[in-house]
């Protein structure tokens, strides 16, 4: 009778036991430094200008949206605080972590994919290693320690690019109060909730990407299909996360 | 080569026992029963999905049986730890029918890759760079260590991948389908490659393969040193069995005359008359 819930039960099994075994092999050895930090350069540095891009504009976008709401109450100076809230609560995190969705989930689920299908895997198990350790692990960790600090990033640059179009464009306010409000808005746990976010994110980002990987059968043909379904996923969760994630931060 | 000599018997070096693989109607091997002693080549033929590379991927422990029980070197491994399957794996060879070859790293990483990271092994690092090139030589690829696996033909990779089976220098050799999609003279390369693979060192073989020709070589060709050219074995020298694989069973299994005189008109499709 439920029979149609057997595969995505099986999956999701999968699922946790990759995940499970790949958090627990964190601090056990091997380590491959070398693939660790060739991930962390693919996904920190490669998502540099995408990162910096999103970032700088959604945070002008913000501040044009809301000068003429902000124009009928008179609250023009307010626009800092609006946008350093927003940036740092939810649109850096989510932007960025779309975005590495985008570029690496993907990108993992297809080399991973690809080797699946090439017998690159079984040939590394054959050959005296453990894909989690060596393929999984790396891009655990190098997503976990790169993706808060391109959050960061994108959030500053975010607010650049609001204080470009609050002051320069629109002229709704001075740099200096444009810069106070916005750092006065901030409280601890809008920092602790935007450094949360993209480690959470992270986690599920790269798993997910792994998981397809590995789960690819079919050929060529399975690797594009796994490709498509571990960027879904994991944009979906992203989005399903922060909610979740917001939630327990306003309820606390 | 100390096989099977007429007094005492070599010991098993791969045993399947009654093993099965899948569930229910998807049931992909059946009641498999073979064993393969030391200094044995076992050719092992089948139809396409007939079960012959999954066989292969049980032996190495990549897939678990459903049921039944599988032996290598004498010890049982149908429920080996992924930890200690590290440790068997040391002591075999194998070419993958996909090749297996990591494309992200060069011919000299990729053959050294064994000797770098099979724990048992030990092997010294120093040396590391003298027995690939040692194991290039042999597939008379020496010159392409810089090489990354996408700049070879076919042919090529398909030799890699022997010199990195052989590299270990491993008491069990498993090739899993080493001529598939290849012309005949570069199959013939090959398989002379596998025989004197085989006879070097006196290691158990065990083959996939689609082409009768593959395994009348394996059979009846022995590789001699003085000369290095294959010259053909005194009967039965190189204690040849062969297994057919058909939809998951076995429809045969036994020596080279055996498999010669067979009047099963499945198994007689894939002997050469
Ligand atoms: N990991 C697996 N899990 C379940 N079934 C599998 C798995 N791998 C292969 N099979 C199935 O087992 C059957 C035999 O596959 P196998 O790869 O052993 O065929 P083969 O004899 O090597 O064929 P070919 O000559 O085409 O390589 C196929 O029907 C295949 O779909
Ligand atoms: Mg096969």
């Amino acid at each position: 009778m439920f029979e149609f819930l057997k595969s995505p039960v099986l999956a999701f099994q999968e699922f946790i036991r990759l995940s499970g075994r790949a958090i627990a092999g964190i601090p056990r050895k091997p380590y491959y430094m070398d693939d660790l930090f060739i991930q962390m350069d693919l996904i920190g540095v490669g998502s540099l200008p995408v990162v910096i891009l999103t970032g700088f504009f959604s945070g002008a976008v913000m501040a044009l949206q809301m000068s003429r709401a902000l124009q009928t109450y008179g609250a023009t100076s307010q626009v800092g605080t609006i946008v350093s809230i927003t940036l740092v609560r939810e649109m850096g995190p989510v932007l960025t972590a779309l975005m590495v969705a985008g570029r690496n989930s993907s990108g993992m689920a297809s080399e991973i994919g690809s080797m699946k299908v090439t017998e690159q895997i079984d040939a590394m198990r054959a050959l005296g290693t453990d894909p989690v350790m060596k393929l999984v692990k790396p891009r655990l960790i190098a997503t976990a320690f790169v993706l808060p600090l391109l959050t960061i990033l994108a959030d500053f640059v975010g607010l650049i690019g609001g204080w470009v179009v609050a002051c320069y464009m629109l002229h709704l306010t001075t740099g200096q109060q444009f810069w106070e409000s916005a750092w006065r808005a901030l409280q601890y746990d809008d920092i602790a909730q935007g450094l949360v976010k993209p480690f959470v994110f992270a986690i599920v980002l790269s798993l997910v990407g792994c998981h397809y990987g590995m789960q690819t059968t079919g050929g060529t043909q399975g690797v594009g299909r796994a490709t498509t379904q571990a960027m879904v996923v994991a944009s979906v969760s992203v989005v399903v996360l922060t909610f979740v994630i917001g939630r327990i931060f306003t309820s606390l | 080569m100390a096989a099977t000599g007429n007094n005492g018997i070599a010991p098993v070096v791969m045993a399947f026992d009654e093993v099965c693989f899948g569930e229910g109607g998807e049931q992909a091997l059946h009641n498999i029963s073979f064993d393969v002693r030391r200094g044995e080549t076992l050719i092992i033929h089948g139809a396409a999905a007939s079960g012959k590379t999954l066989i292969l991927k049980l032996a190495l422990g990549l897939l678990k049986p459903t049921r039944g029980r599988i032996f290598l070197f004498d010890r049982d491994v149908t429920r080996l730890a992924e930890r200690e399957w590290f440790d068997m794996r040391s002591r075999v060879g194998v070419l993958f029918q996909e090749g297996g070859l990591f494309d992200s790293l060069s011919i000299e990483e990729n053959v050294a890759y064994p000797l770098l990271n099979q724990r048992l092994l030990h092997f010294p690092e120093e040396q590391v760079h003298d027995r690939v090139e040692q194991s290039l030589e042999f597939v008379e690829l020496g010159h392409t260590l810089e090489k990354f696996p996408s700049e070879l033909s076919g042919g090529m990779r398909r030799r890699v991948g022997i010199a990195r089976a052989i590299v270990t220098q491993p008491e069990l050799l498993l090739y899993d389908s080493p001529t598939a999609g290849l012309d005949p003279i570069t199959a013939n390369t090959i398989m002379a490659l596998i025989v004197k693979g085989r006879d070097v060192r006196g290691a158990t073989t065990v083959m996939v393969t689609h082409r009768h020709q593959d395994g009348e070589i394996l059979a009846r060709y022995r590789f001699d040193e003085r000369t290095s050219t294959l010259v053909p074995a005194l009967e039965d020298s190189t204690h040849t069995r062969y297994l057919v694989l058909r939809e998951g069973s076995v429809a045969f299994l036994g020596s080279s005359a055996e498999f010669d005189a067979s009047k099963d008109p499945y198994v007689t499709m894939f002997a050469s008359r």
